[in-house]
């Protein structure tokens, strides 16, 4: 506390330690450290039964029929099911299409859908029950690609579409098509002395979240169900539930498990509703715990593209023109294909200063596995392609490319192509020039007195060079993604914060439907809470939908939307704990009415800091309590036709630079670095900032260099549904990732934050690219980049 | 079948084992201790890593049979292992619910770990922010605690090729060398 | 399911001779993964984790017989003045974890072409001691051991023993391709082991072939051309010409298939470096150790 009397203003929450703008340590982390943090797939009940799903073995087939006595024989299970067996008329689900069904019917449309499911009393009975459903399935050729799908006589993917998108797009196997025209392309276009033309792909990629999915379903007494799940939406997954299982809202609790890691990958629904009904059938609690083979099948992954680019720039360095097509494959089911459509068009010009462009955007329908959300989706895909043309375009000028990309740089004021302009900070050119500024890391760092230590080496541990081949490269790259749900979408969050005097301290409880998926969520609440009330003790109560909704653990939105939420639900309890000090002490002290009061340090003080009372005597047995729902300000959708329209809300940026080692003769990579700077407004945590900065840019290493779900185009079968064939990075394969991080307010965000966790995924994958590009000295129009590509083998 | 064995210094029995049952599926569904992780059961994460007879293992590949008369650590006796102690965790089955519930945010205030019953190298994770999901945490534990037992001052070489067993999806792996090199330390200066 | 726990060794005969179906099991590392997934399930699993001698390694005169359990972890650490192929290949396989618990032979047991340890085995020279209760011990080449993919000269009541490794008489250098750094399978796999003794050089190929090959010709030319040019002798370089030539012959013998790992054609190029650089770090290290010696001498 100031000496008595002292006329410093402060302001709210500043006196407060672990509040806003400290790296406080995790709430849960002793849970976590310790084993004891119940994860979903930890729970247990007395009694459960275990569930199992049994998955199409082909991409597209007729089900001609399914036979199910000898599993239901089988001693120890106590339930099949299958479609016949739905209990309402409601048999589809989906995040915006409810084009998914529940257990497939007459048809299976991508490998691995499911088709019936078992509940026994042991997993193994499960898995032999399952083995025992006999399925007759008559194959129907596959659609795998844009020209399989749009070709006139090709098989549709689904025959009845009666969904929102379905009157606007120009074959029924493309989801949603979005164009974006502004300005006068082919007036431009004559402006350019150089246009540079390229075609780039971008593999699909798996969340490839550590925790498998899982549940605990639990049927309760009034005829509903409990169900303790990992998701990154419990209201979300509550709202396509209900309608299937036949229950009201309020008979399916859904209470919030631990849940490990999501990355986009738990926006769908996975095992949810199976389990829900083997419950309810059963009358027992049911456990569903996905194996990682499974799990390859039980989320949706990123949209693998194809980008067509052209961009023009005049001799002195300044675009032109842009034209591009993106052709996203969104697979069997539409799950956020159209979402998706939007981010890659509105964002396929980059951080970049371009009048004049003519945009298309494309998800299809195929065979393939279904396609949603993952970390910086869409965005991420035409970040890969325009920033590969930012390279190619300053080479042709003999630009530097940092300097080429800073000339044509947006800035605040900038208009994007949507016609939006940008009115917050874009500090695009600044954060080019921070990553380029930073120190490089020594050569040859894997010179050691004892000879060449593998470990630093490509190839690592496989011994495969010691140094002979070894090329290094340098590459650049910047991005642009939105925050927060966009195009017109009702993004809100809802926060319960409760005040009340706990053995002799004020405490305050926050109470969120928030899905802590890892990002930290929970550990910026109680700061949020400790600033705006100016108490010691907060408590974080459990996720669960006995509270409102709070939106989509995704879109890098939950600092944002839902600490905008406790932010205003705690300034609303401040201002009630402060009518009830007025109420109660304002006659002792003038200051009580006259004063900006703040709540700091347990107590009532004035913002000259002068204490007015303890919180515990203002409130003594009285709870405050208060409910409240908050929006971001709102977005519209684009226009079908032109894409004009203020789609985003906020947007976010972030640069890298790589550094990578390249055997040139084996084609293997080691990224020797991998420095990043982003702007995040406000680092509420900056030890959560960094963490996930650097957990973003590694995802995008990952793709740049090994992640990829490989289907095969004749059959639409997965061929590496394993960790032993899709490769995530190890340790040793993950380098130093410098961080500096930049901190410019958006006036309109609370605190003037930033949405930060996705904005890093982006601009890693290029900058790995253009490091390896500079090193081999190869066009590389592909993401990832195997050994094959390296060597031209 | 039945294997008797012992976890965390207690003498563990399981019952009516299915044969093709793992060790981890014995430690996570039969005994009540399901901070071993599961998340791959196909030996390339590490999430499950246990120490059996002392050394870090998949538990998922080791069939519950052989651990008969074994010695096994998990992450729940990590803190005891690393004070060599030896008092075990009492055998139930999984997690309740009502365990599965709430956290307080002041509880984890402590920077140093004192009186918080954590062996160094869990209070450096969670306090060097190694921790996001946390589902490959426990693994990293058993493995980085076995490590500096070994090698009580490792390079970042050597951190990296005792740890690249073990896969994390959230943190880049950044956060997770700095906990280890503050456990060094701390461990280093007798803290 | 059964779960076998035999106690010694001749326990574990019998109970193969009276369960030939019985799948052998010691790290757990291959058979678990296939019980995890449902890929197998076995009538009866045998245990050999009981077996002490299994853990067991002895150095003898010219060979080591090394258990079949012993750990990678052991061979990586105790066995690599011995076994230095085999100790760097040991080194490449999977994590910390893996090498904890599998052995070499697990490696040969399963038989997959992508088994780290094959390489090592074929260029340092090895045979197989397998037994059964029947007709006792028998020992099987290591290049004769291989039949098929994922098939080996084991019959059904057989189980292997221990391998005899030929000590190092030269230099030995292992190295492998995969596309992470560390925790990988092995796209391809060469081994390369130089035996002054008998002035020969033994190579050993994985993952590029249905089993895993020596490269025969690449090593017939190279001891004629190592011989002709008194190279053992004389301590001089290898022509950059006679290394490409060993490189293509050690191409030549691989027959790759394309998979998801790799393709063929990779497959074949990348041997061929390899086969070069551990060419080069063997013989490099070969003239050091010459030098080394006459300058003692």
């Amino acid at each position: 506390m100031p000496a008595n009397g002292a006329p410093t203003k402060i302001t709210q929450g500043s006196q407060t330690r672990g509040g806003i703008g400290e790296s406080t340590l995790r709430p849960d982390g002793t849970l976590k450290v310790t084993g004891e943090f119940a994860y979903s797939s930890d729970m247990w009940h007395e009694d459960m039964l275990w569930g199992q799903i049994l998955r199409s073995t082909v991409a597209h087939a007729e089900i001609v029929s399914i036979d199910t006595s000898e599993a239901l024989a089988l001693p120890g299970v106590y339930a099949v099911m299958t479609y016949d067996d739905l209990p309402t008329e409601v048999k589809n689900y989906g995040l915006e299409i409810q084009d998914t069904p529940v257990l497939a019917h007459g048809k299976v449309r991508h490998h691995g859908e499911p088709v019936a499911i078992v509940a026994a009393d042991h997993p193994e009975t499960a898995r032999r029950a399952a083995a025992k459903i006999k399925v007759d399935y008559r194959e129907l050729p596959v659609v795998t690609d844009e020209a399989s799908a749009t070709a006139p006589d090709a098989i549709l993917v689904h025959e009845h579409r009666d969904d929102h998108h379905a009157g606007h797009v120009p074959h029924p196997n493309i989801v949603h098509r979005q164009p974006i025209i502004r300005g006068d392309v082919a007036e431009a276009r004559r402006r350019a002395d150089v246009i540079v033309e390229g075609e780039y792909t971008f593999g699909m990629q798996d969340q490839a979240f550590l925790g498998p999915e899982s549940g605990l379903a639990v049927p309760e007494e009034d005829g509903g169900v409990h169900l303790y799940i990992a998701t990154q939406w419990l209201h979300s997954d509550l709202r396509q539930m209900a309608p299937v299982l036949g229950l009201p809202e309020d008979k399916v609790r859904m209470t919030l498990a631990g849940v490990g890691g999501a990355f986009g990958g738990r926006e769908d629904l996975s095992m949810q509703i199976h389990a829900c009904l083997l419950a309810l059938r059963t009358g027992k609690p049911v456990k569903i715990v996905y194996n990682r083979f499974e799990s390859f099948f039980g989320h949706v992954h990123r949209h693998p593209a194809k980008l067509r680019y052209e961009h023009g720039a005049t001799r002195d360095g300044k675009l032109t023109h842009m034209k591009c097509r993106i052709v996203l494959d969104g697979g069997a089911y539409a799950s956020a294909s159209p979402a998706v459509v939007g981010n890659a068009a509105s964002l396929s010009a980059g951080p970049y200063v371009i009048d004049d462009v003519d945009i298309e955007a494309v998800a299809l329908y195929t065979n393939n596995p279904p396609c949603g959300a993952m970390r910086g989706f869409g965005a991420v895909q035409a970040c890969f392609a325009y920033e590969a043309q930012m390279d190619r375009l300053a080479k042709e000028l003999g630009m530097d490319p940092v300097e080429f990309r800073q000339l044509n740089a947006m800035e605040q004021g900038t208009v994007m192509p949507t016609g939006q302009p940008v009115d917050s900070p874009a500090p695009v050119a600044e954060l080019l020039r921070r990553v380029k500024a930073m120190p490089m890391p020594p050569e040859r760092q894997w010179e050691s007195s004892e000879g060449a230590d593998v470990r630093q080496l490509p190839g690592g541990l496989s011994n495969t060079t010691h140094g002979e081949g070894v090329v290094r490269g340098v590459g650049y790259a910047v991005g642009i993604k939105n925050v927060g749900f966009s195009e017109g979408f009702d993004d809100y969050s809802t926060a319960k914060v409760r005040m009340e005097v706990v053995g002799g301290e004020p405490v305050a409880t926050v109470h969120t439907a928030m899905a802590e998926v890892g990002q930290g969520g929970v550990t910026v609440h109680a700061q949020i809470a400790r600033t705006e009330l100016g108490v010691a003790q907060v408590t974080i109560h459990p996720a669960d939908t006995q509270v409102g909704s709070a939106g989509s653990t995704s879109a890098s939105r939950q600092t944002y939307v839902t600490g905008g939420a406790v932010r205003y639900a705690c300034e609303l309890v401040r201002e009630r704990v402060l009518e009830i000090g007025r109420r109660r002490f304002g006659s002792y002290h003038p200051a009580w009415a006259t004063a900006e009061l703040l709540l700091e340090g347990g107590k009532v003080v004035t913002d000259g800091g002068e204490v007015l009372a303890d919180l515990a005597d203002v409130l003594e047995d009285r709870v405050v309590e208060v409910e409240e729902e908050w929006r971001h300000r709102p977005t519209e959708p684009f226009d079908l036709r032109t894409g004009q329209g203020n789609g985003h809300v906020q947007y976010s940026f972030a640069a890298h630079r790589a550094v990578v080692e390249v055997d040139t003769e084996l084609g293997l990579v080691k990224v020797v670095e991998l420095a990043c700077a982003q702007d995040v407004g406000k680092a509420l945590n900056p030890l959560s900032v960094i963490g996930q900065i650097q957990g973003g840019t590694t995802q995008g290493l990952g793709v740049a260099v090994m992640e990829e779900i490989v289907v095969d185009p004749k059959t639409a079968k997965v061929r590496n549904p394993s960790f032993t064939d899709y490769l995530i990075p190890t340790i040793l394969d993950t380098p130093t990732i410098p961080v500096d991080v930049l901190e410019l307010a958006d006036e309109h965000a609370p605190y003037g934050l930033r949405g930060i966790g996705e904005a890093p995924t982006l601009s890693s994958t290029p900058a790995v690219l253009a490091a390896i590009r500079n090193a081999t000295g190869l066009e590389l129009n592909r993401t990832p980049v195997r050994p094959e590509h390296l060597t031209g083998t | 079948m039945r294997v008797n064995f012992t976890v965390n210094g207690r003498p563990q029995e399981a019952d009516d084992v299915w044969e093709g049952e793992s060790l981890l599926y014995v430690l996570r569904e039969r005994l009540g201790l399901p901070g071993s992780k599961n998340a791959c059961e196909q030996g390339e994460c590490g999430s499950c890593t246990v120490r059996l007879d002392g050394v870090p293992v998949c538990s998922c590949l080791v069939a519950a049979g052989q651990a008969e008369g074994r010695d096994v650590v998990t992450v729940e006796g990590l803190a005891d292992y690393a004070r060599q102690r030896s008092c075990g965790t009492g055998a139930r089955g999984g997690t309740s619910l009502d365990e599965a519930r709430g956290w307080q945010a002041g509880r984890a205030d402590s920077q140093t770990g004192e009186g918080t019953g954590l062996s160094p190298v869990q209070q450096a994770f969670i306090d060097a922010g190694a921790v996001q999901c946390g589902f490959c945490t426990p693994g990293l534990l058993v493995a980085a605690d076995e490590m500096l037992e070994r090698n009580p001052n490792p390079s970042d070489a050597d951190i990296r090729e005792a740890l690249s067993g073990n896969l994390c999806r959230c943190t880049g792996y950044e956060k997770i060398m700095d906990a280890v090199r503050l456990a060094a330390a701390r461990q280093s200066e007798g803290v | 399911m059964d779960f076998l726990r035999p106690a010694s060794w001749e326990e574990a005969l019998a109970a193969k001779a009276e369960h030939p179906t019985a799948v052998p099991i010691a790290g757990g590392t291959d058979v678990m993964v296939e019980i995890n997934f449902d890929h197998r399930r076995p009538e009866y699993l045998l245990d050999l984790g009981r077996v002490g001698d299994l853990y067991e390694w002895e150095v003898g005169e010219d060979t080591v017989r090394l258990g079949a359990s012993v750990p990678y972890t052991a061979i990586m650490e105790n066995l690599r003045a011995e076994l230095p192929g085999l100790a760097l290949a040991s080194h490449t396989v999977a994590s910390p974890q893996i090498r904890n618990r599998g052995g070499v032979g697990g490696n040969l047991g399963t038989a997959s072409p992508a088994g780290d340890a094959h390489p090592a085995l074929l260029a340092a020279g090895a045979e197989v001691e397998v037994e059964s209760a029947a007709r006792g011990t028998r020992r099987i080449p290591v290049d004769a051991f291989y039949t098929g993919v994922k098939r080996n000269a084991l019959q059904s009541d057989e189980l292997i023993r221990a391998v005899h490794i030929d000590k190092a008489d030269g230099p030995q250098q292992y190295s492998k391709v995969g596309t992470r750094n560390a925790m990988v399978i092995a796209v391809c796999a060469f081994g390369l082991a130089l035996h002054p003794r008998t002035r020969t050089v033994r190579t050993g190929i994985g993952s590029a072939a249905p089993t895993p090959v020596r490269a025969t010709a690449a090593e017939e030319f190279l001891n004629a051309a190592l011989e002709e040019g008194g190279f053992w002798d004389n301590g001089k370089i290898i022509t950059p010409s006679a290394a490409k030539r060993f490189a293509d012959l050690c191409s030549a013998a691989c027959n790759p298939i394309d998979d998801v790992r790799g393709t063929a054609s990779y497959r074949r190029h990348a041997v061929g470096v390899m086969a070069r650089r551990t060419l080069t770090w063997t013989w490099e290290s070969y003239r050091g150790a010459r030098r080394a010696t006459e300058g003692a001498a």
